[in-house]
């Protein structure tokens, strides 16, 4: 019995004997036939194009812009949406953040306060072009989970070296923070529940825009 | 022990179901809506996905292989989760996962739940059980919601009020939420249902969720979602339960590169869905800060014993089976008066059931054999279906010319090339009971079974045929 873990002894005694085979499951695994494209063979334009596209068909816009340019850019989107208060993760690089906004640094912040942010600014660990995929695993710039969740509208910094092409390869990349808390974000939260409509933002944000940075 | 798959036990029969389902002329046309939509969106993306079948034979192969070493790969499980800080408890049956489940919540003294959308809550009807306890379980998917305020059933796996349209939706809520106004458009009612929601999100302080993979490499569990209800539920409360069924493990990390290509492509028509969230334990200043999984056996392991119907595990709930299924589409969910209701229903309730109960269901497919070439995981539910017709035949309570039926079938369906030229054959014998395309009447005994089935025809050209021309 492991340690720690509230088992009802017999229950799991009897789900466990009643399953069992012999073999040898390590060498099985690494046999299974995985003839799929793990490696993508784009190259690097034709990749961020993809990522690009997939995104818009998402609903969310893409803003390209250079390293120095990340404050200026943020500026024009948050005018844009006329937002004012902003949560961000508390190790945002200083750098990224333009005046003369209102920052909020999420330092454990009660829920409520994080809710009533017009939006939210965090950075991303690995992106995903065939998808249009972001993937956040709470490193650095990026917070926790509830602050990418509460405010309608989230900003996300990616750098173009954090954009693979292909599922496969952001699985590899992330192999080390597997057991961090992920998540995999492919557009605006939305749902086609009602008749099949599609309708963008239910409870998480309703809005996303990408901030594509060059090298 | 006793296993119990939701109401199936309390519901009519199939035949009786279906006829009164094909009634309801709204019905039907809400669920050929939305069953097609799916489809079209569907077929558009897995075209363009070159590797495809590469993807649907690795898929199939990692279940194939998990289900062989299913006792070590959960010993794993468990381990990690706990080194990870999260708690695992087992269930045998679903009385006993809702036993635990409502302790934990007593133990903390809270009366209200939160829930994400998962569909073993339902196959243990766990709502009835934490009412009976006093407590009040919220559902937080949009579909799920519209369900459970409506006092319904789900009548699909993917999208479980598929069969209601905007505007009985629009009068439940009304109803429901106490709104005075509400306005007609999907956005509105989505809009509606943010705002009786947030409160509840900030406020409850358990949440309950199932999951769609677990993996024995490191403890994680994976769920996949399209509103953000997921989301709020498994990070904003205190104390957060999964209840996960002991097929939903996978064996590494890295496997999900196969199931979530192909989940939502298969679910939904999305390359992704919107938001997968993947946790390990219990992490410090993110999320909550107890982490309990329920694994629940309810039937599982005795299906699991079974060779030839193991395949049903396999199973990753993306619903393109009821899409396509003319049956389904004929009489909606409803009618297999079960919670998996489908081709997939129509082998995975009889089996955890033991085939008490719901014996008709196996019965319940023209055999045409859509629901194989479409699955994700390469279920053969044709196969399946024709083993389980016949340990019904054995049981002895099926019509003589149904066995004489299942007979042929299982005959014409034991290799692939007996099915070609099965198909072959019942091209020409059916000419005389044609009409408009389908096949309205069977001769004789038989004819109970169409008059209700709308069987589809065998194609001109089966798909087999046409997918090997088409090389
Ligand atoms: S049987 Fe296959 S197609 Fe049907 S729901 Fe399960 S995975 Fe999807």
């Amino acid at each position: 019995m492991v340690e720690g873990s509230k088992v009802t002894a017999s229950a799991r005694d009897r789900i466990l004997a009643s399953i069992g085979a012999s073999g040898n499951p390590e060498q099985e695994y690494q046999a299974i036939e995985r003839g799929y494209e793990s490696a993508g063979t784009a190259q690097k334009g034709q990749k961020l194009d993809l990522f690009i596209e997939r995104l818009t068909d998402y609903g969310a816009g893409v803003y390209r812009c250079t390293h120095l340019e990340i404050a200026a850019t943020i500026a024009e989107r948050l005018h844009a949406r006329n937002a004012q208060s902003v949560a961000v993760p508390h190790d945002i690089p200083v750098d990224w953040l333009p005046q003369p906004f209102e920052f909020i640094r999420d330092h454990a912040s009660p829920y409520p306060q994080i809710e009533c942010c017009d939006g939210v600014i965090t950075g991303c660990a690995v992106a995903i072009a065939d998808t249009g995929t972001i993937i956040l695993d709470g490193g650095s710039s990026q917070g926790r989970r509830a602050l990418t969740l509460l405010p309608d509208y989230h900003l996300c910094v990616a750098f173009e070296d954090q954009i693979v092409e292909t599922v496969p390869e952001a699985m590899h990349r992330l192999a080390e923070a597997m057991s961090r808390p992920l998540t995999l974000i492919s557009g605006p939260s939305a749902t086609a529940d009602i008749e099949m409509t599609r309708i963008q933002g239910v409870h998480g944000p309703r809005s996303m825009e990408v901030v594509l940075v060059s090298l | 022990m006793s296993v119990r798959v939701g109401a199936a036990a309390e519901s009519p029969s199939f035949p009786m179901a279906a006829k009164a389902a094909m009634e309801d002329v709204q019905l039907r046309q809400n669920v050929r809506h939305a069953t097609g939509v799916i489809r079209a969106k569907r077929a558009l993306l897995v075209e363009e996905k070159a590797d495809w079948q590469q993807l649907r034979t690795a898929a199939s192969r990692i279940k194939e292989h998990t289900m062989r070493y299913l006792d070590r790969y959960l010993v794993q499980f468990e381990q990690s989760c706990v080194r990870a800080g999260g708690k695992v408890h087992w269930a045998e049956d679903a009385d006993e996962a809702n036993r635990i489940i409502t302790g934990i919540i007593q133990s903390h003294g809270e009366t209200e739940v939160i829930k994400v959308k998962t569909m073993t809550s339902d196959e243990t009807q766990l709502n009835t059980a934490l009412e009976a306890a006093g407590i009040t379980p919220y559902e937080t998917d949009l579909a799920d919601l519209i369900v459970q305020l409506g006092s319904d059933h789900p009548s699909h796996i993917v999208v479980p009020a598929l069969h209601k349209n905007r505007m009985q939706i629009r009068q439940i809520f009304l109803d429901k939420m106490h709104l005075e106004t509400l306005g007609r458009e999907p956005k509105d009612l989505a809009e509606a249902a943010r705002r009786y929601l947030r409160e509840k999100f900030l406020r409850v302080r358990v949440g309950i969720s199932g999951a769609n993979f677990a993996i024995a490499e490191n403890g994680s569990v994976c769920i996949v979602e399209s509103e953000g209800n997921a989301r709020m539920c498994l990070t904003l409360p205190k104390v957060l339960i999964s209840l996960i069924g002991i097929e939903k493990v996978i064996p590494r990390f890295r496997d999900l590169e196969v199931f979530l290509q192909i989940l939502a492509r298969s679910a939904t028509g999305e390359r992704m869905s919107p938001y997968s969230s993947i946790w390990s334990g219990v992490s410090a200043n993110d999320g909550p800060s107890e982490f309990h999984v329920v694994l629940l056996d309810n039937g599982r392991t005795k299906v699991l014993a079974d060779e030839a119907a193991r395949q049903t595990l396999h199973c990753i709930r993306c619903g393109a089976c009821l899409n396509i299924c003319p049956v389904y589409r004929q009489t909606g969910g409803h009618a297999y008066g079960s919670i998996y209701s489908g081709p997939i229903g129509a082998i995975l309730t009889p089996q955890l059931q033991s085939m008490r109960h719901s014996e008709t269901l196996p019965f319940a497919s023209s055999l045409c054999g859509a629901c194989y070439e479409i699955c994700p995981v390469k279920i053969n539910i044709p196969e399946v279906l024709v083993h389980l017709r016949a340990k019904v035949v054995e049981q002895g309570d099926s019509p003589i010319v149904e066995q004489l039926a299942m007979r042929a079938a299982a005959f014409a369906l034991a290799g692939p090339r007996r099915l070609a030229a099965a198909q072959g054959f019942a091209r020409i014998a059916q000419k005389p009971f044609l009409s408009e395309g389908v096949l309205k009447n069977l001769p004789g005994m038989l004819s109970g079974w169409s008059s209700v089935r709308d069987l589809m025809t065998v194609p001109e050209q089966s798909f087999r045929e046409w997918w090997r021309d088409r090389k």
